[in-house]
């Protein structure tokens, strides 16, 4: 510490922190010149949790993580789960995850864009989207019974198949929500103070972006076009026909584009999934895995058996490690499992987009105005649950 | 996936990490290498700047922990080349005295992984700047992550209306946590893979 510098504590409860962040900056007058943040106010021994309970049990910490866009978690343990178990869900099954993987993307872009805009002094498209999330959360609740923690993709497919009239809705939603997303745009695109606060601020250039393990928006905002659904695709995004947008300088401007420009593609996926959904089971077919229906155990001995089974002991998975990872709206989320062949997991690592970026968030604010902080940390699309794990 | 077979990806390994490696395998279509503890960085640099690979992006480090084994870690460096778009997981066993050296100066992005591996399973990390807790508490004693960690912990912390402080106490439950033992003398719930299966 020189003599003309000071420190400032900044949080953990700070409106503009987004949860729970305690950063100590060093400052000369408003200038960052360090900024270390501390984490793990909201460590919740997710990992440690998991390893004491069966697989079926585990799941629904996966929404407790990333609680604004819970289902996208889900799908990354159940994508390992199922791959060590070698089942494959029905085509039906993987429609629906990949519906409501790109209604997540939307709701969780809403809440950050939202934000955002919030830290950065605009008010107004903050009451939009959150009541356009109200909406995508009532989507949820119809197919699971939650309005947020889901627990509705399960191995071998989703828990149960899409109530009457839901597709017709969530056709009405599309065919009314690229209108919100104009307003938004409207109001912060071409919005003066809102270039000021973020064109030019955190920029990070395509090849720091991959050295500090960067990925999704964060790291296509720097002109790199990276896209798990593109380049690994898992269910059916093969067959889905979009674009990845990419910004050109990597400021905290172009992240925002970039976020809105997906809004707009995950629009196009879904009504594709809509025509595109066949009909048919949505649960494969192992007894050993998935539970019986509730006919087949008043008629079927061997399900009654199996049904008890599976909600006491559950499931063994073959022996093996295996990473899997998504395209989670944030960035790349993914599950590094180890199993010993037992009914519980001998080991689950989760690999979350934030923990990567809010590591940079020294590097990136270095230099810049004790203001430019809460701009970046709102670009950055930070939210504690997945991070402090 | 990958746009490079598997086949060559594998001789170009046994090329250019030969002396340091212990053993290839596979897991679900991706590489896994087992090296020595001592290698790390001349591997993780070769990695990264090979020309036919470019491993550029460090995704993850974990570790995983085997208390029955005498090298009873497992430290994990998870790598990812946009390159040739394949994933690669790099793995070193160590035992609970030894130290790893630190890969921050091949990917600045180490370091909070290996802040995370020291705070949760008490690896040290050798000429890593910075080596504190990231995740447990401020002060908090212990390592979370090792299987002989309790689940419940050993202190829990309560408002003192006394001191009008929070205090930290050692843990008290109303019922003891039970872990239920489910697990069946016969195979019946036993997924078998298919060469089980065969045999």
């Amino acid at each position: 510490m020189t003599p003309t510098t000071y420190t400032l504590n900044f949080g953990p409860q700070h409106p503009a922190a987004h949860g729970v962040l305690r950063l100590v900056m060093e400052l000369e007058g408003e200038i960052v010149h360090k900024a270390d943040p501390h984490i793990g106010f909201l460590h919740r021994g997710t990992e440690k949790l998991i390893e004491h309970k069966t697989y079926l049990q585990a799941l629904p910490y996966f929404d407790r993580l990333d609680y604004v866009s819970p289902i996208c978690q889900e799908h990354a343990y159940i994508l390992a789960v199922e791959k060590l178990l070698d089942i494959q869900p029905p085509k039906r099954a993987q429609y629906i995850r990949v519906l409501f993987s790109e209604l997540t993307r939307i709701l969780n872009h809403l809440l950050n864009i939202a934000t955002f805009a919030m830290d950065v002094g605009a008010m107004t498209p903050f009451l939009w989207a959150f009541e356009e999330r109200e909406i995508i959360m009532e989507f949820y609740e119809r197919v699971s019974g939650a309005r947020l923690h889901a627990a509705y993709i399960r191995p071998g497919g989703v828990h149960k198949d899409l109530p009457p009239l839901l597709l017709e809705d969530i056709q009405k939603f599309i065919n009314r929500f690229p209108k919100v997303i104009d307003d938004i745009e409207n109001v912060l695109t071409e919005n003066r103070i809102f270039k000021q606060r973020t064109v030019d601020i955190g920029v990070i250039t395509d090849e720091q972006a991959i050295d500090w393990g960067f990925s999704g928006p964060m790291l296509r905002g720097s002109n790199v076009a990276w896209d798990l659904r593109k380049s690994q695709p898992y269910e059916v995004y093969e067959e889905l026909d979009f674009d990845i947008p990419v910004g050109k300088n990597g400021d905290c401007y172009d992240r925002y584009l970039v976020r809105v420009e997906e809004m707009r593609q995950s629009i196009k996926m879904i009504e594709q999934c809509l025509n595109q959904m066949p009909k048919g089971p949505v649960l494969a077919k192992n007894p050993k895995v998935v539970p019986p229906t509730r006919l087949e155990m008043k008629t079927s001995m061997e399900a009654m058996i199996h049904h008890f089974k599976l909600y006491t002991e559950g499931f063994h998975v073959p022996k093996g490690e295996i990473y899997r990872a998504i395209e989670a709206p944030k960035g790349e989320f993914g599950v590094f499992l180890v199993s010993d062949g037992t009914n519980k997991p001998y080991r689950c690592k989760i690999r979350s987009p934030g923990f990567a970026f809010l590591q940079a968030l020294e590097f990136m604010s270095k230099g810049h105005l004790l203001s430019d902080v809460v701009a970046i940390i709102g670009s950055m699309d930070i939210v504690f649950g997945e991070i402090d794990r | 996936m990958s746009s490079v077979s598997f086949s060559a990806l594998i001789d170009l390994f046994h090329e250019i990490l030969s002396p340091d490696l212990i053993e290839i395998t596979c897991d679900f279509d991706e590489p896994v290498l087992t090296v020595y503890a001592g290698a790390n960085v001349r591997i993780l640099t070769l990695l990264r700047d090979n020309k036919k690979c470019r491993f550029r992006q460090l995704v993850d480090i974990t570790a995983v922990d085997y208390p029955e084994k005498p090298q009873r870690f497992e430290v994990i460096y998870n790598l990812l080349s946009h390159k040739i778009n394949t994933r690669l997981r790099v793995k070193l066993k160590v035992d609970c005295r030894a130290s790893v050296s630190s890969v921050i100066g091949v990917f600045p992005a180490a370091s909070w992984y290996e802040r995370e591996i020291w705070d949760l399973f008490g690896i040290s990390f050798s000429d890593h700047p910075d080596l504190r807790r990231i995740l447990t508490d401020y002060d908090f004693e212990g390592h979370p992550l090792r299987k002989d960690f309790p689940l419940s912990g050993f202190t829990q912390v309560a408002y003192d209306s006394n001191l009008q402080r929070v205090v930290y106490e050692p843990v008290e439950l109303n019922q003891n946590y039970r872990s239920f033992d489910f697990l069946s003398p016969w195979e019946g719930m036993l997924q078998k893979t298919d060469t089980e299966k065969a045999s």
